[in-house]
């Protein structure tokens, strides 16, 4: 399991450094502002007004998009007083669950798929080339400029365009390293991501502020 | 050799899962969707159940349960001595499983970008049947740009008036909500799903009470894959025999496949059941890379399922109880193939691997024991032990599996005794080697 990452109570402290035991938050006042307390308002209605805890994922969600990609102690918290709820039932379902990132990430969250369709169909190559560019070493570090954080994760369940791999939302298929190279140094020098995206998003429906109907 | 013949458009419960034609409502209904909805949510309700029953559909989502069965176990509201119905004392719920992460399966993935409005359609067959006025579907988090594709296509059906208050007249109420999870694994075991839409950690509930009786907020609740929610409203549509021409009996029907790994051309491919692996391997993804001789082992039905061997793989049939006399199972349908280049021991390790992250830490026998099975896979399949402990590791996952809360520590444990059945030589090709080169 993985543990919440403490620092010292520092308010210009961008970057959690220590691992520790008791959860600090970082003294960052979050709050939603107009637009995310809409889709808050939206997303808790999909759900029983005596069932509000079922939120608790969608909004760790929101509030990671918030924080730039990570879930300091501050979020999670945030999350809580608008739910209500013990600082422990959050923290419980942040530590739980792979998508939320207890420390910083890169500008570019580069997670490859190294799971069985993908490494027999070469994700070792798609690993080294995200490496070459990045000059990241080891799996789960973030490069020095903070433009990418490499992490290899388990199946992301594109196995027939394997090999694959996640930046942000985007799935990107059927991968060379060379066409993996390319995707990068397109994002570093701040190209659109969607360029290269297997799947186009609509611009209607955001999954994570919800849609407008069903809410 | 006779091959079946290719499914034609009308034949499919999804003819635009290749992507080619559009996706949103206007290709869905040129296709043939929404179409006799109406009627649908005007026949009586055990008509429904009873036509599934004949249909023999069984989940798709790789237990391969009755789907008829399952839903008459929902209550149904019973009438009064003057003929009124009395409401059911709790409000029911459909759930849809689209938390995809068996290692190997995506065939989801597809239904939700490419034909997204199946899905909603028997969403809202589904509710009505069920007595659901909502349901929710439950997608893993990672499935971002997929989800807004079936967010884009729930706003259409709310806009053409299939969803929402009294849908075309009818009288019949159905909301559906998406619910994005967080990457866990384990959130596709049903309770644990429940548990996870309820706000909690995603750790399976004891069973009994099963869902149909104490589900979603402790109500009646159906949970079901998206291939299967999606196939009921094009078999409830049609005569029975439409679907059960198809596979052999108990066995019916069309079956997505996902086939990956080394073949030439790896895609999601619509079948008839009980079709043979080797046909459509051949026929459909342009064969196995380097011939059929070339191959080593196939997964069949995701990574739980244990592999199976050329000489099986050249004669089994794709179904529920072919693949099950042959001690393996359909699982997902997702075939994974691996040739003869491919270090199958540690794809094997990898898997291992796999369900040592994902275990949810409930039960001791999982959460320490998957741990240590991955930990002996990764230096058995390096040659670093002795050959006893290949007994040993064998020995261990028959303590592990069928003593947890959920189905979890089996699925981890099969393939590791697949490994150890088909390819126990090679364990000890390596340690040998390794021995006598110390």
């Amino acid at each position: 399991m993985p543990t919440i990452r403490t620092v010292q109570i520092d308010p210009n402290a961008t970057h959690a450094a220590e691992v520790g035991q008791t959860p600090h938050a970082l003294g960052l006042n979050l709050s939603w502002n107009k637009a995310e307390q809409e889709a808050v308002t939206r997303t808790l209605a999909k759900y029983p007004a005596d069932r509000q805890r079922s939120a608790v994922i969608p909004l760790l969600h929101m509030a990671q998009r918030k924080c730039g990609g990570w879930l300091p102690v501050d979020a999670m918290q945030l999350v809580a007083d608008t739910l209500s709820l013990p600082y422990i039932r959050v923290y419980e379902v942040a530590t739980f669950y792979t998508m939320f990132n207890l420390k910083p990430v890169g500008k570019h969250h580069v997670q490859v798929c190294t799971n069985c369709a993908c490494l027999i169909r070469g994700s070792d190559a798609i690993v080294s080339a995200v490496k070459d560019v990045s000059g990241i070493e080891h799996n789960g570090e973030t490069s020095e400029d903070g433009t990418f954080t490499l992490t290899e994760v388990e199946c992301l369940g594109a196995c027939v365009a394997a090999p694959m791999m996640q930046i942000g939302t985007h799935y990107y298929t059927h991968l060379t390293a060379d066409k993996t190279k390319e995707i990068l140094q397109h994002l570093a020098k701040g190209g659109d991501p969607a360029k290269y995206a297997d799947t186009a998003p609509t611009t209607e429906a955001d999954p994570i502020h919800n849609g407008k109907y069903g809410a | 050799m006779t091959t079946l013949p290719r499914l034609k458009p009308e034949d499919k419960c999804f003819p635009n899962l290749d992507g080619s034609g559009d996706w949103g409502i206007k290709g869905y209904q040129k296709r043939g969707g929404y179409k006799g909805l109406k009627e649908l949510l005007k026949t009586p309700q055990m008509q429904h159940i009873e036509k599934l029953k004949a249909s023999s559909l069984r989940g798709r989502g790789g237990a391969g349960f009755p789907t008829g069965m399952k839903w008459s176990f929902m209550p149904q509201p019973k009438l009064d001595e003057k003929g009124k119905l009395i409401p059911l004392a709790k409000p029911s719920y459909l759930v849809c499983n689209a938390d995809e992460g068996e290692p190997g399966t995506c065939k989801d993935r597809d239904i939700l970008r490419y034909d997204p409005h199946t899905l909603v359609e028997g969403m809202i067959v589904g509710c009505y049947t069920l007595n659901a006025k909502v349901g929710y579907i439950y997608v893993r988090g990672e499935y971002y740009d997929e989800s807004s594709h079936l967010q884009q296509a729930i706003n259409e059906a709310y806009e053409a008036g299939f969803l929402g208050k009294n849908i075309l007249g009818t009288g019949v109420d159905v909301d559906i909500h998406v619910h994005l999870g967080a990457g866990a694994y384990i959130c596709g075991e049903e309770t644990a799903l429940l548990e996870s839409l309820e706000g909690k950690k995603g750790q399976p509930r004891l069973k009994p009470p099963f869902p149909a009786g104490f589900g979603l907020y402790g109500c009646p609740t159906t949970i079901n894959n998206v291939e299967t929610i999606a196939q009921v409203p094009p078999i409830l549509k049609n005569p029975t025999e439409w679907f059960t021409r198809w596979g052999r009996p108990g066995n019916s029907g069309t079956k997505i496949f996902s086939i990956s790994g080394s073949v030439n051309k790896p895609g999601n491919v619509e079948a008839p059941m009980s079709i043979p692996l080797r046909e459509l391997i051949d026929e459909y993804c342009g064969g196995v890379i380097g011939g059929w001789d070339n191959l080593q082992a196939i997964i069949p039905g995701g990574s739980s399922t244990p592999m199976l061997n050329p000489e099986q793989a050249s004669r089994v049939l794709m179904d529920f109880d072919a693949l099950k006399a042959e001690g393996t199972g359909l699982g997902t349908a997702a075939i994974v193939v691996m040739d003869k280049s491919v270090d199958v021991l540690r794809v094997m390790t990898r898997i291992a691997g796999f369900y040592h992250h994902e275990s949810c830490g409930q039960c001791t026998p999982c959460r320490e024991g998957v741990g240590w099975v991955h930990r002996l896979m990764e230096r058995l399949s390096q040659g670093d032990g002795t050959i006893d402990e290949l007994d040993q590791l064998f020995a261990l996952t028959k303590k592990i599996e069928g003593r947890t809360i959920c189905a979890f520590a089996d699925g981890a444990m099969w393939p590791t005794q697949g490994t150890l059945k088909h390819f126990r030589h090679l364990f000890e090709e390596r340690i040998k080697a390794k021995q006598s080169a110390a």
